[in-house]
């Protein structure tokens, strides 16, 4: 029990994967204009995070591994992270239109976003169980949303900040972004 | 070696079948019904998502023409010629005659010259503060601040300050959105038809005297122009002269009878005025004066 709490404190905040692992940075900088969006998102990235690691779990144990093709690893994990993804949106644009339009293009962006194909490769590679992935993907999507919607805090009152002119934009988010990271390292010596 | 190639081909087949299948019937299962008749009605209106149809957005908009919930000729800015389109999309008459072209009058002409200031405003510039701290400036309670919120508020860049510190309206830019309207903290812009004539341009409902030691050109209510007006088209409501423009018949007596000038034909008063903006853009004091 305590090493599951571990993996999943791992994942979520000490190898946070956007502040340490440096995965994911195009939704971060993209959709952390507002903090509600961000939270969708966020939400959405999480479901699709921990459905894809159980599904790498089992396409590695089942598949990949007793027919020795690990070369066909990345093909596998991308067909099944495209997958969910249209199944996100899909039930996304049924039940909560409003969210479906504010996210727009960073939506079917979360099939390429490198955080997913990145949590789907680590779980062979830390050679986890089914229930260490289930919680390795749902402690990397709560990293991610905290990340995200901090970062959207952030920027909330950025905008009514004085930022020198050539910072403005995107300089100024990826300088945050680089003290949030620091920030984040002090997460270090928790486990 | 065979083996292995076997193996990719019937875990991809299988992946890939049980993925597809699986998407088909979530497909099923949350199928939302979308409307052709939207993406073609948003295709055809302005896209400038202005509001003033009352609906947050274009696509808002189109979504309510296609359930029937407005009028296909809500959209003021692309006037007819839109209705006209988008009354072709949803099968209807469009009625494009009604939709008469509005534009927006300030109606005050209260400039720096001619309406006295009482006091002096150094607040953030914008006539919603300055009415904050005790109306402003500016003597008559009811004038123009001159502060441009109205030019700010405008999507399409149609209204100008003047050198006199009054707003001006280029009627060719207008569409109409109203969105002047709503930002003017005194209500003091109004939509006509752009075929009406004589405007009073004054909205101070002060007693005559007060008027008088405030502004040279606001409406004393001197009754001269109920008086002369052949069509009884004018009244006086709160010590303000009103025409109605479904009476007047555009003889422009009241314009002549007006002494101090408050009753003035728009499109006279409106060219007067826009050759004073370029004169003053031609001035090199006008930076000095901002």
């Amino acid at each position: 029990m305590i090493e599951l709490f571990l993996i999943f404190i791992g994942a979520a905040l000490v190898n946070n994967f956007i502040l340490a692992r440096f995965l994911g940075i195009c939704p971060f900088i993209g959709v952390s204009r507002q903090i509600d969006t961000s939270l969708g998102l966020g939400i959405a990235t999480t479901f699709v995070m921990t459905l894809s690691g159980i599904l790498a779990w089992f396409m590695q144990e089942f598949i990949l591994v007793p027919f020795n093709l690990p070369f066909m690893q990345y093909v596998f994990f991308i067909l099944a992270i495209s997958s969910i993804v249209q199944f996100v949106e899909m039930a996304l644009r049924k039940m909560f239109p409003t969210l479906y339009e504010a996210l727009g293009i960073f939506l079917p962006l979360i099939t390429t976003n490198c955080a997913i194909l990145g949590l789907a490769l680590l779980i062979p590679l830390n050679e986890y169980g089914l229930i260490q992935s289930v919680f390795f993907g749902f402690g990397a999507g709560v990293g991610f949303t905290l990340a995200i919607v901090l970062m959207a805090g952030i920027r909330e009152r950025l905008l009514f900040a004085d930022v020198p002119k050539p910072l403005q934009g995107a300089s100024i988010t990826l300088i945050t972004a680089g003290v949030m990271a620091m920030a984040f390292s002090g997460f270090l010596g928790l486990i | 070696m065979n083996n292995i190639i076997f193996a990719t081909l019937i875990s991809v087949v299988f992946l890939g079948a049980f993925f597809g299948i699986g998407l088909a019937l979530a497909a099923r299962k949350f199928k939302v019904a979308v409307d052709p008749r939207v993406e073609g009605i948003e295709n055809v209106l302005p896209g400038v998502n202005c509001g003033a149809c009352g609906f947050t957005g274009c696509k808002k908009f189109a979504q309510a023409i296609a359930l029937g919930q407005t009028e296909v000729d809500g959209c003021t800015v692309g006037g007819s010629e839109t209705a006209d389109k988008v009354a072709a999309i949803m099968g209807v008459d469009s009625n494009s005659e009604k939709t008469v072209r509005q534009i927006a009058l300030v109606r005050c002409q209260g400039d720096r010259n001619r309406a006295r200031n009482l006091s002096e405003y150094r607040g953030i510039s914008s006539c919603a503060g300055a009415e904050l701290v005790e109306g402003g400036s500016k003597g008559c309670a009811y004038g123009c601040l001159g502060l441009g919120d109205c030019v700010r508020a405008c999507p399409f860049n149609a209204i100008e300050i003047n050198s006199a510190d009054l707003p001006v309206v280029d009627e060719r830019l207008c569409t109409g959105c109203k969105k002047c309207v709503a930002a003017c903290p005194r209500r003091i812009i109004s939509m006509i038809e752009d075929s009406s004539k004589a405007h009073v341009l004054c909205m101070s409902e002060a007693k005559g005297a007060e008027v008088r030691k405030v502004c040279e050109v606001g409406c004393i209510s001197c009754k001269r122009c109920v008086k002369v007006c052949p069509a009884d088209a004018i009244r006086i409501e709160k010590y303000l002269a009103i025409i109605d423009y479904d009476k007047c018949r555009n003889c422009g007596l009241c314009i002549k009878e007006c002494p101090n000038d408050v009753i003035v034909r728009k499109q006279e008063e409106a060219r007067g005025r826009i050759q004073e903006v370029k004169k003053c853009f031609d001035s090199p004091i006008r930076g000095a004066s901002l």
